[in-house]
């Protein structure tokens, strides 16, 4: 397959338009089905029963008098998933985290489950499996974790990435390190140095629906999946390994999916429904309650990072450099490796040092959220450059504008940039009225930029041309946020016909074939890229067959607006084929018209944002107003410029809550106490203004229509523009995310008492 | 456990059922009688997926037994349209794409309702106070503000 | 002969160097020939690296031409939420 990717120029026709999504009348009238929302005969509950402690040795688990329990179909542990992974080391610790196997390593690790044939009789039965725990010493903390005397999670992790190999394990598991030039040289340089230490809590990616799923094990060895997913391909994959089955005997159905944010790019309970289903002979249905959900899922990394920046009087930054440190929960992870590689993306910088450590905690594994590591990072990174600012006397617009990244700098991470948006997004926020808007008391303003990847990933599309002229779009790529609609639109506007004559659906994984994960922003980066390869191959079909019915060569017929044109003098008198009536002639044309495409999708555009906020702080209890918020992003192309916008202002949102008021709260016993949405509080329709938005086009040179990915960049800059609001506010640096009102206030008074 | 009987009204329809003495409302909604569209995300009453109308007052069904809905009236989202025809907050939703995932979506139209029938003209503060017993984490609100308050211009010219 | 440069972790297992020139004319080409010279890539090769060519990143295009005096760069291959 010839496909050119690269970006045409082109004017469009419906790419940029608003219409209704497909799949909207059924989510407004309550007939859109979720992962709960599905039911099949004979079906068991499934439930899970889990560690109340953080770090507990397994002695022993008697599950015989669950067993006993009438209405029980099936109780499994861990001796019921047996390792298939072969000294894949990854798909080790999957196994591990879905069903402990020797040890919990926290708070709510699974390590038995029950299938029954109502809910009341699988909660009795978790009652009665009895688990003789040798409790452990642990550690939650992510300092505390890297200290020598730290309780050791996993004994046979040593450091990986050190210049000397260790002799002794470590909850460490990886160094990484990115940069350039010589930051030491460069600090000497610098007029001005600000060295400073963040921490940032754990945070949840918080989608409104639980993990759920419906799980049919047939007893020859095919089987059934019906599951909340943001990639029902990777957890066809996960799970077929984890069981031993080949992947085309488990077929994998996405649901409509309530939320994701990267939390569902994980399997968690579905090998587990599986395995329960194997047990029972019986469809089995596994809902995880929230309490679950914060306990057993993938949260985010818990930070600690420290940062020195260096700067001329001139405002020219000589050098910066960062440590960070991540948690991981009690799996290996790449997450500080992330945040060392985006922490300074944004800037123009001759000598710059990150150095990233994984840490290993007695917490939830680490999951990906939203651009994963890069908003903590940004935190750090944009406290300190606007701080930075503040010394040398200059505007932080300015200085970030005079420091800013663009074509051709070498990025922190290592590669030189081609056409970037990080300067255009600035200089619009420069010039954007609430940069000018006055301020009341109390009140601060902020503001803070943004770096992510995106990314795109293998992508597999159908497009099939009805007799009627009308178009299915099959994508393998799951919908979180209104792409159908924006593959509809590509459909549409390659083949040049209506947005409504297109139907778009995310197909399961016996329909269509491999495609990655909805993640890395790539759904419509990815999709799109596909559906227009797709488009491209089935014009090909339809010119054959328009010249077919003319008996003309198809080289003199071309594609324009809907239409097969016969061109050349001798054809002048044919007139025009519409795409609805060569559908209808195919049955004797050669039959059914479709265009196929399977591609990888690389070459998205890395993409940059500049937030700016107004926040008011109450100077006697430490509680915080956002006042007024705007969020300038870069798209590439916006092809539906409405759901991208409510990319931008859900990312600010989630961003919000993350630097006023969600964390993670752990007790000296090592649990977690608000895994519910009462004490762990997101924000909700009173805490937030409207959140304003403005889209740059700078068009991404290796996607046909320029578009990049736009669903994670911004979740970046919120954190660090709201910690400079506040800190405007308050007149004191606020280093700890979240920035709650006891923070708030202890930080104004210890400022008050010094 | 003895089931309960109870007879109700659902979306204007007489309903009989049996239920467990301990069985929530949603539970029965969800999986006795078929109506998925208030979904479960806490069942804790902080988050509204499970919004419905009991007798004219805005409840989280998951704080609700389903005993206690005998002889009383019960709306859900399954009847908000009518027949083919969406409620205008219905229609406006999907034109401000009020909407990501989807999953709250039922339980703010539900809330929205209950607001308009008690506030035709509210202000955009009450709006935010009117649906802060519902969580979304898509939109950040702001086209489902604009939604209501085009909705509540659209009702009330009707 | 194109010029490489590592990153990091890549750099220590190949012995301290940041840079390393090999005569590859596409992705796949390149993974072959540093997993013969430095077989302590492999592993990671399996694991997923990413190549920057000239700034673009390219996570699965084995195929990819590597153009004469182009940047390349090898990066670890992320995840994304």
């Amino acid at each position: 397959m010839n496909f050119d990717p690269r970006f045409s120029g082109r004017k469009f026709t419906s790419v940029g338009t608003r219409p209704i999504r497909p799949d909207g009348v059924d989510k407004v009238t309550g007939r859109a089905r979720y992962g709960a929302d599905f039911n099949m005969a004979g079906q068991l509950v499934g439930r899970v029963l889990r560690s109340p402690h953080a770090h507990a040795k397994i002695r022993k688990i008697d599950t015989s008098k669950a067993e006993k329990l009438p209405g029980v179909k099936a109780v499994i542990t861990a001796a019921d998933l047996p390792d298939l992974t072969d000294g894949d080391a990854a798909m080790y610790d999957i196994l591990d985290n879905c069903m402990a196997r020797t040890k919990a390593l926290y708070d709510g690790h699974a390590v038995a489950a029950v299938a029954a044939v109502d809910a009341r009789t699988a909660r009795q039965a978790l009652k009665l499996i009895v688990v003789d725990y040798e409790v452990l010493p642990h550690v939650t903390d992510v300092d505390e974790a890297m200290n020598h005397h730290a309780p050791l999670i996993n004994d046979a992790i040593f450091t990986e990435g050190l210049e000397e190999k260790p002799v002794k394990p470590s909850n460490v598991t990886k160094r990484s390190q990115f940069g350039h030039g010589d930051v030491h040289q460069g600090f000497g340089h610098a007029d001005f140095i600000v060295e400073r230490s963040f921490k940032t809590e754990q945070t949840h990616q918080g989608y409104i629906e639980p993990h759920a799923c419906v799980a049919s094990v047939s007893s020859d060895g095919t089987a059934d999946l019906w599951v909340c997913t943001q990639g029902h391909f990777v957890y066809r994959q996960h799970c077929a390994q984890l069981l031993g089955m080949e992947a085309s005997k488990l077929r994998v159905t996405s649901s409509e999916i309530g939320g994701g944010f990267g939390g569902k790019t994980h399997v968690w309970a579905e090998p587990v429904a599986l395995a329960l289903s194997r047990k029972a002979g019986r469809p089995v249905k596994l809902v995880m309650t929230r309490d679950e959900v914060f306990r057993a899922s993938g949260p985010t990394s818990a930070t600690s990072i420290d940062i020195k920046i260096g700067a001329r009087k001139d405002g020219t930054i000589t050098a910066a450099e960062a440590t960070l440190r991540y948690s991981c929960g009690p799996y290996a992870g790449s997450w500080a490796e992330i945040g060392a590689m985006t922490a300074f993306a944004c800037y123009k910088l001759d000598n710059v040092k990150t150095v990233g450590y994984e840490v290993l905690v007695n917490r939830p594994k680490t999951a990906a959220y939203r651009a994963p590591s890069a908003p903590m990072a940004a935190f750090a990174v944009e406290s300190a450059v606007d701080e930075l600012a503040k010394e040398i006397g200059m505007d932080p617009v300015e200085f970030r504008i005079r420091n800013a990244a663009q074509e051709g700098t070498r990025s922190s991470y290592g590669p030189v940039y081609g056409p970037i948006g990080i300067g255009p997004t600035l200089e619009a926020a420069k010039s954007h009225p609430h940069m000018k808007a006055p301020l009341g008391p109390n009140q601060g303003r902020g503001m803070a930029c943004g770096f992510w990847f995106n990314f795109g990933g293998q992508t597999c599309t159908d497009l099939n041309i009805g007799m009627d002229g009308s178009v299915s779009l099959a994508v393998g790529t799951v919908d979180v946020g209104g792409s159908r609609a924006s593959l509809s639109l590509v459909a549409a506007e390659e083949l040049g016909i209506a947005y409504e004559h297109v139907k778009a659906i995310v197909a399961d994984t016996s329909s269509l074939g491999y495609n990655d994960m909805t993640d890395g922003s790539r759904g419509t980066f990815s999709s799109s890229m596909a559906t227009i390869s797709a488009a491209r191959n089935a014009i090909k079909i339809l010119r054959e067959r328009a010249a077919q019915m003319w008996d003309i060569a198809v080289d003199d017929v071309v594609w324009e607006k809907g239409h097969a044109v016969a061109k050349g003098e001798k054809h002048g008198n044919l007139g025009k084929l519409s795409l609805k009536e060569i559908a209808a002639a195919s049955g004797k044309t050669g039959g059914p018209i479709a265009g196929h495409s399977e591609l990888v999708a690389d070459g998205a555009g890395v993409s940059f944002a500049t937030h700016i906020c107004d926040i008011e702080v109450d100077p006697e209890t430490g509680s915080t107003r956002v006042i007024r918020y705007t969020v300038v992003q870069d798209a590439g192309k916006a092809v539906h410029p409405t759901y991208v916008e409510g990319q931008y202002q859900g990312g600010a949102a989630q961003g919000i809550g993350w630097a006023l008021n969600e964390e993670y709260i752990y007790g000296k016993d090592g649990r977690l106490q608000n895994p519910g949405f009462l004490d762990y509080r997101i924000p909700v329709c009173s805490d937030l203004p409207m959140i304003d938005t403005q889209i740059l086009e700078i068009p991404n040179p290796n996607h046909p229509y320029g578009v990049r990915g736009v669903g994670e960049t911004s979740i970046v800059p919120p954190l660090a523009a709201i910690a400079n609001a506040v800190s405007n506010a308050a007149g004191v640096r606020m280093t700890h995310i979240p920035m709650s009102p006891p923070r708030i206030l202890a930080a104004i008074e210890a400022e008050r008492g010094g | 456990m003895a089931g309960v009987a109870v007879s109700t009204t659902i979306n204007g329809d007489s309903v009989e059922y049996l239920c467990q003495p301990d069985e929530t409302l949603l539970d029965v909604l969800r999986d006795r009688l078929g109506l998925t569209g208030a979904k479960e995300g806490c069942g804790t009453g902080d988050c509204g997926a499970c919004s419905i109308i009991l007798d004219d007052r805005l409840v989280c069904s998951c704080l609700v037994l389903g005993a206690e809905a005998e002889g009383r009236r019960v709306e859900t989202i399954e009847g908000m349209a009518h027949g083919d025809k969406l409620h205008p907050l219905q229609q406006k939703f999907l034109e401000h794409a009020a909407l990501q995932c989807g999953i709250c979506t039922p339980g703010f139209l539900i809330a929205a309702k209950d607001l308009l029938a008690k506030n035709p003209d509210p202000t955009e503060e009450e709006i935010r106070f009117g649906l802060a017993g519902n969580l979304c984490r898509c939109t950040g609100y702001d086209k489902i503000v604009r939604a209501v308050q085009d909705a509540a211009t659209v009702m009330k010219g009707a | 002969m194109v010029e490489v440069t590592l990153w990091g972790a890549l750099g220590q297992l190949a012995g301290g160097q940041s840079k390393v020139e090999i005569e590859a004319k596409d992705i796949r080409e390149l993974f072959r020939k540093l997993a013969e010279q430095y077989p302590a890539f492999e592993p990671l090769i399996d694991r997923g690296i990413a190549v920057a060519i000239d700034g673009t990143i390219y996570r699965d295009t084995w195929s990819k031409e590597l153009p004469q005096g182009a940047e390349i760069f090898l990066m670890p291959r992320l995840a994304g939420g």
